[in-house]
């Protein structure tokens, strides 16, 4: 008897809920990609909710490659992408004739900083980080009286993103010269906080992460300034923008669809998203782009112009906001 | 004497052995007990006062002090519900047959070999089966009922080896009783063997419960979202779930975000704890209604 009864129950709250499923049809943008453009796609979809109330925005975290993957089946509107689009990328696209549109949104910086209890370190040049960071320094302890004569005899403890990561993917092709190239013996983390703490609790230790993750914790951090031949500059808000804070500074980008962006209410989301960028990008924790950068990029949308200004290069670096507004021109 | 005195020191050594294992077996106990102490008080002192009506009824947002959980409660709630929903039937079924029906032959000895080495697949492989098979080829989209599909696939071994556990204490004298009696088998099940059996069924479902609701791998596979600031209106709405939700404020670079993690785990923890306090409610019930077994 209460087996029947049980059986009945379930079978009747899956006909309703199934019942029900069947009266969605809503207009829904479907975002998904990188976790670090995830903030700023989830400020901007926030306010545009607050505007066009009938629409649905969803943003999923699945990481700039792993979103591509979806977008190239047409499974997703946009994708959030903390690097250019691949080849391999551009050509799964054509193979199910998916077009899209390439939009800049926003500029990160990657910092490189220490434990405040750290007074020797006044800046790294590129060349010195090369030095801890390349493969070859693989399984030799590093002292920081290696890198510069006169700094402790101490081993550094070094911190850094895994490999899943686009930050390491940035970092490696900036410092190392090839991307993906590392040394593997760090304490390496998906969580950036971890590196955070990972760097706070130890006196020798060097660590790298989104330049997010510095403002947030800058009372137990302290920022290395990199110099790359023109004088060291510190990773400030204000040197990203301008583009004197090289070679780590990269620019971060939305993918569009072309076929969905001809629907009314991804049209109405990329033109307030480019709109209201600048202070949104700001408020998260990010360097927004000029104002100018934004209208070339509307313009960009409005026309429809496909395909990637970076040849399929994915991670691509020393791209300051000149270079990116003239690419953005032609 | 002497040999008195000789049992006298062999007891009072065999209570010292007694006594360090007592003590050994209590350490155990604590540092476990300890530890998950720590965990909840530390989420506790951090989440509390985050904790508050607004936060369980609003959206996330950009701005900590604004952001909610509603959406991933609701969708977590949906989630483990229709898991179940799904995976009762088909683990219950299998069981039957397994323990009833099935012939004692090498197809029915590797179908149970199988069945206990999926419960040992790490759950990101079930998120990729499930997005293929529900997803793409079946065309579910990222929806609720994808993710229930899923996470009902990778529930179903607990179901069934804690169903078919509880068929095997059902006294083999029932079953013989209810033949002789003239029922057939299927009449013997339903009404003797699997009302007997199914508060013991019932705690595979509350074990079934907890392991839905705190799988975030094989939902972010199958593309649940982070954002999501409606709730879901059918099956195949997009949903988000709380352990997503809390990995995504965890991960956040601004500290007022890491609040609101820990208020998370506490309503995933309210949660779970009422989920379960409902199935075994359910099986109170039924254990006093089932017949009495001699």
């Amino acid at each position: 008897m209460k087996v029947r009864q049980f059986l009945v129950l379930g079978l009747f709250a899956c006909a309703l809920l199934i019942s029900s499923g069947a009266l969605a049809a809503e207009k829904i943008i479907a975002v998904d990609g990188s976790s670090t453009v995830y903030p700023i796609t989830e400020a901007v979809a926030e306010e545009f909710q607050k505007v066009y109330q009938d629409v649905k925005v969803t943003v999923g975290i699945s990481g700039t490659g792993g979103g591509f993957k979806r977008f190239v089946r047409g499974e997703t509107d946009i994708n959030d992408a903390s690097r250019p689009i691949k080849a391999s990328e551009i050509e799964a696209c054509q193979q199910n004739s998916i077009e899209f549109i390439e939009l800049p949104v926003a500029f990160d910086g990657i910092a490189v900083v220490v434990n405040p209890k750290n007074t020797w370190v006044d800046y790294l040049t590129v060349e010195e980080l090369k030095k801890i960071w390349e493969p070859e320094a693989q399984g030799k302890q590093i002292r920081w009286s290696d890198i510069r004569p006169g700094w402790p005899e101490k081993p550094i403890t070094l911190f850094g993103p895994g490999v899943d990561s686009g930050t390491f993917e940035y970092f490696t092709e900036a410092i190392v010269g090839e991307a993906r190239k590392s040394r593997g013996d760090y304490v390496a983390s998906e969580d950036d906080n971890v590196l955070v703490q990972g760097v706070a609790q130890d006196e020798y230790a060097l660590g790298y992460f989104g330049l997010a993750y510095y403002l947030g914790n800058q009372d137990i951090l302290k920022a290395v300034p990199i110099d790359s031949g023109q004088g060291p500059m510190a990773p400030t808000p204000e040197n990203v923008k301008n583009g004197t804070y090289k070679p780590l500074s990269r620019p971060l980008f939305i993918y569009v669809n072309r076929k969905s962006a001809d629907r009314d209410e991804v049209e109405k989301f990329i033109t307030f998203y480019l709109e209201h960028a600048k202070d949104l990008v700001e408020e998260v924790g990010y360097v927004p782009l000029p104002e100018k950068a934004y209208e070339l990029a509307l313009e960009r949308f409005r026309k429809r112009v496909t395909g990637s200004v970076f040849g399929g290069h994915g991670a691509t670096v020393g791209v300051s906001i000149e270079e990116l507004l003239k690419k953005e021109a032609q | 004497m002497k040999s008195a005195l000789g049992t006298d020191m062999l007891l009072v050594r065999k209570r010292q052995k007694e006594k360090v294992f007592l003590v050994l077996a209590t350490l155990a106990l604590l540092f476990s007990l300890v530890v998950l102490f720590t965990l909840i008080i530390d989420a506790f002192l951090d989440g509390l006062p985050r904790l508050n009506l607004k936060f369980l009824t609003s959206f996330p947002s950009r701005k900590p002090e604004e952001a909610g959980i509603l959406p991933a409660m609701v969708g977590s709630i949906y989630v483990t519900v229709l898991t179940t929903l799904f995976a009762i039937p088909l683990g219950v079924g299998s069981a039957v047959y397994l323990e009833v029906y099935a012939p004692k032959n090498r197809l029915s000895a590797a179908i149970e070999a199988s069945i206990a080495t999926l419960g040992g697949v790490p759950s990101i492989i079930y998120g990729m089966l499930g997005l293929e098979l529900f997803a793409r080829v079946l065309q579910l989209g990222r929806s609720l009922l994808t993710g229930a599909l899923t996470l009902a696939l990778l529930v179903l071994p607990i179901v069934i080896v804690s169903a078919r556990e509880s068929l095997r204490t059902v006294p083999q004298s029932l079953w013989e009783a209810a033949l002789a009696l003239g029922a057939t088998r299927w009449q013997a099940l339903k009404d003797q063997i699997l009302p007997v059996a199914f508060p013991g069924i019932l705690t595979g479902i509350i074990l079934t419960v907890s392991r839905a609701i705190g799988e975030a791998a094989p939902l972010i596979m199958i593309g649940a979202l982070t954002y999501v600031a409606f709730l879901p209106r059918g099956v195949l709405s997009p949903f988000t779930t709380l352990p997503i939700q809390i990995f995504n404020w965890v991960s956040r670079p601004q500290k007022a975000f890491h609040a609101n993690a820990a208020a998370g785990i506490i309503v995933l923890l309210a949660v779970t704890l009422s989920l379960n306090a409902l199935s075994i409610v359910l099986r109170n019930r039924l254990e006093k209604r089932a017949p009495r077994t001699l």
